[in-house]
């Protein structure tokens, strides 16, 4: 019931990463990634990863949809042939 | 070190809230009777119910608590998990989700009216609706505390908001709401603390490097010293490391507790709810790297210093301004008004407890550590803003799905066990829909004040570990033998659960941990009988008393009482119900393999970590 959880959790961290690697890309080279994630933008990396994430997740969340909506066309389809077959 | 938010933050966390709000509001719609708000119409699939099941357990406990017990005994902890919580959760799944699932329980209490009576209903429906309440209140209390010290933010504001937007999103979307923000917050979760786990191995130089940095072999090796108490920090041996955690209070917890049993309840089928706690157990297997490690690196890392010359040439517009402060930090007068959390007389990253003119607490000579703050201070220390944003997130995102599941699970046992047994039982499905919402509110609102009355008492986590051994252990001896001895009878399962209680009051009065007072520690029936080596030895023993009492009792009062005839019993009794049959399935997807390759997944991970 309800609608696929796989397009929120898609939407959020497809916001997330372009959030945090957007500001990861603002701030290339900053002191503050050498004295926390040992000189690693890890918000442009990690920003990265969690778009590649999102996109999976909203890829499966589509599959779904367009595989419930074939599922309900065909049923629909054989319904009609039933009813009226020539 | 000083912990300094940035906008970015604070969008990637509004963003958080936005989506959990909305959630709620879009669910809202499906929402039309009873069943669909406390069971969600028991129609989620098993992948997203596996999902929730793991998530509303993985509250506030969880996340800081593992980091503690990570940083004060070592990879040890991980026993939580692969001895404690795995060989219970495929249990719940192969063994007890066919009665709960089967019997068309609408919750714990209920499938023990049935099996039993109503007395024995009564008394699970009180305790747990306390017991879920008060555990709620206490996450609460945590958050805010936390919220106070890494953001700045005013402890009552943090309380209310939290409340607040929990209160909102299961009031409008019910269980269905709340079980898509855990999945929601299972990956919050998983995602924020992976780069965390990462760059802290990479720092300290792996796992090797992580083990020479540390020194005490005892705190890398998860059974070698589990020969005798004095062998290794938790001050267990492996017998009743094996019979308290890894039986009786692990299975008592993931076998009756409501809160996660809610989340099988729910599921589209028998195989489906069977499946849940299976599906919940592989991802659980992996928590311990991401929960447990940042506990034990917290201990062994230095906090971060800016070279001076960096120093000079940042913007301060950028977060070097807050690196430079955490260069100053050990210069720092102890929780200064500015924020500053000083790391003066702690280990590694982990500060000291502090009493209330800000010195560290000193117990026998030795300074008292703060090991809750262990995890947070790994955010604060590794992620930069942007990240770290991600991080307290996903922080907030354990104690929110705790205290929903908490909610959720009292919403229902109020409604269904209480309201409906005892008050009105002729009421429309309507009202009890509309009961279900009014309880949210009040439940959350009692919350609320529990999170405020413990905020008054030094050591309200230990009473809630305490409450729940009084309570699970013994509830796990009455199930067992609900579920599988037919002879079993209410009277026996309603003396048998009062006096494992007792037993387990009377056995924590009279013992005391190493180093305690008498007191909420135990001994406060006057003598101490016997001291243990730590709190865990005697909450363990605590555990193995309560729950062997209340079986033997049950068993002898059983045998005195009138059983009921079993075609009462059909579908609630193992001898009498059917053999579940997994239709539909590929091979690799029926429990039975599924339990079978986790198990032997555990038994590589605990040789691995021997």
């Amino acid at each position: 019931m309800g609608f696929d959880i796989r397009l929120p959790i898609g939407m959020m961290f497809l916001l997330f990463g372009l959030l945090v690697a957007g500001y990861g890309a603002a701030t290339q080279g900053d002191a503050m990634y050498g004295v926390h994630s040992l000189g690693i933008n890890i918000n442009l990396w990690w920003g990265l990863a969690m778009i590649i994430f999102a996109s999976g997740m909203l890829l499966l969340a589509r599959r779904g949809a367009l595989a419930l909506r074939s599922t309900i066309a065909l049923a629909a389809e054989q319904d009609r042939k039933r009813h009226d077959p020539k | 070190m000083r912990p300094h938010p940035h906008w970015i933050d604070y969008a990637v966390i509004g963003v958080y809230f936005a989506f959990v709000l909305g959630i709620g509001v879009v669910l809202k719609k499906y929402m039309k009777t009873s069943t669909d708000f406390f069971l969600s119409g028991r129609s989620i699939p098993a992948w997203i119910t596996g999902l929730a099941f793991l998530s509303a357990n993985l509250g506030a406990q969880e996340v800081i608590g593992m980091g503690a017990s990570g940083a004060k005994y070592g990879i040890a902890t991980s026993h939580f998990y692969w001895v404690g919580a795995i060989p219970a959760m495929v249990f719940v799944g192969l063994f007890m989700m066919p009665f709960y699932y089967g019997s068309r329980a609408r919750s714990v209490p209920e499938y023990l009216k049935l099996r039993f009576d109503e007395k024995t209903r009564g008394l699970n429906a009180i305790s747990f609706a306390v017991m879920t309440v008060f555990s709620s209140g206490v996450s609460m209390y945590a958050m805010g505390k936390l919220l106070q010290l890494l953001l700045g933010w005013n402890f009552n504001a943090a309380i209310i908001v939290s409340a607040l937007i929990v209160l909102a999103y299961t009031f409008l979307g019910g269980l269905t709401s709340a079980i898509y923000n855990e999945v929601l917050q299972f990956f919050l979760i998983v995602i924020g603390f992976i780069p965390l786990v990462y760059l802290g191995l990479k720092d300290v130089g792996g796992w090797a490097g992580l083990k020479a940095r540390i020194g005490n072999d005892a705190m890398v090796h998860s059974w070698k010293y589990l020969g005798s108490p004095s062998a290794n920090p938790m001050g267990v041996e492996w017998f009743s490391m094996l019979m308290g955690l890894g039986f009786v209070l692990s299975f008592g917890y993931w076998c009756t507790d409501f809160l996660v049993v809610q989340r099988a309840m729910a599921a589209d089928s028998m195989t489906s709810a069977r499946r849940t706690p299976l599906i919940a157990a592989f991802p659980k297997m992996l928590f311990p790297f991401l929960v447990i490690l940042p506990g034990m690196i917290a201990g062994v890392v230095s906090a971060a210093t800016l070279s001076s010359d960096a120093r000079a040439g940042a913007s301060p517009k950028t977060e070097s301004a807050r690196a430079a402060n955490i260069g100053a930090a050990n210069m720092v007068a102890p929780s200064s008004a500015n924020g500053e959390i000083s790391l003066e007389g702690g280990k590694g990253i982990i500060p000291p407890k502090v009493d209330e003119s800000g010195r560290p607490l000193v117990k026998e000579g030795k300074v008292v550590l703060d090991y809750d703050l262990a995890t947070p201070m790994m955010l604060v220390r590794y992620f930069p803003s942007g990240l770290l944003g991600l991080g307290l997130c996903a922080l907030m995102a354990s104690f929110m799905s705790g205290m929903a599941g908490n909610t959720t699970a009292f919403n229902s046992v109020w409604t269904y066990d209480i309201y409906q047994s005892y008050l009105n039982k002729t009421a429309t499905d309507e009202h009890y829909l509309w009961m279900g919402r009014a309880s949210t509110v009040f439940g959350l609102a009692i919350s609320v004040a529990a999170a405020y009355v413990a905020r008054q008492f030094n050591n309200i986590m230990d009473v809630l570990q305490l409450v729940f051994a009084f309570v699970n252990a013994p509830l796990f001896a009455t199930f067992l033998l609900g579920m599988f001895w037919k002879r079993a009878t209410g009277n026996g399962a309603f003396c048998g659960l009062l006096s494992g209680t007792a037993a387990a009051a009377v056995h924590h009065g009279l013992t005391l941990p190493a180093g305690s007072v008498p007191g909420v520690k135990g001994g406060f029936l006057g003598t101490v009988v016997h001291q243990y080596p730590s709190e865990m030895a005697q909450n363990f023993w605590t555990a193995i008393f309560a729950w062997t009492t209340c079986f033997v009792v049950t068993i002898v009062i059983s045998l005195l009482t009138k059983p009921r005839p079993d075609n009462e019993l059909k579908g609630l009794v193992y001898a009498l119900t059917d053999r579940p049959k997994d239709v539909g399935l590929e091979w690799y997807e029926k429990p039975a393999v599924l339990a079978a390759v986790v198990l032997s997944m555990l038994v590589v991970l605990n040789w691995i970590f021997w």
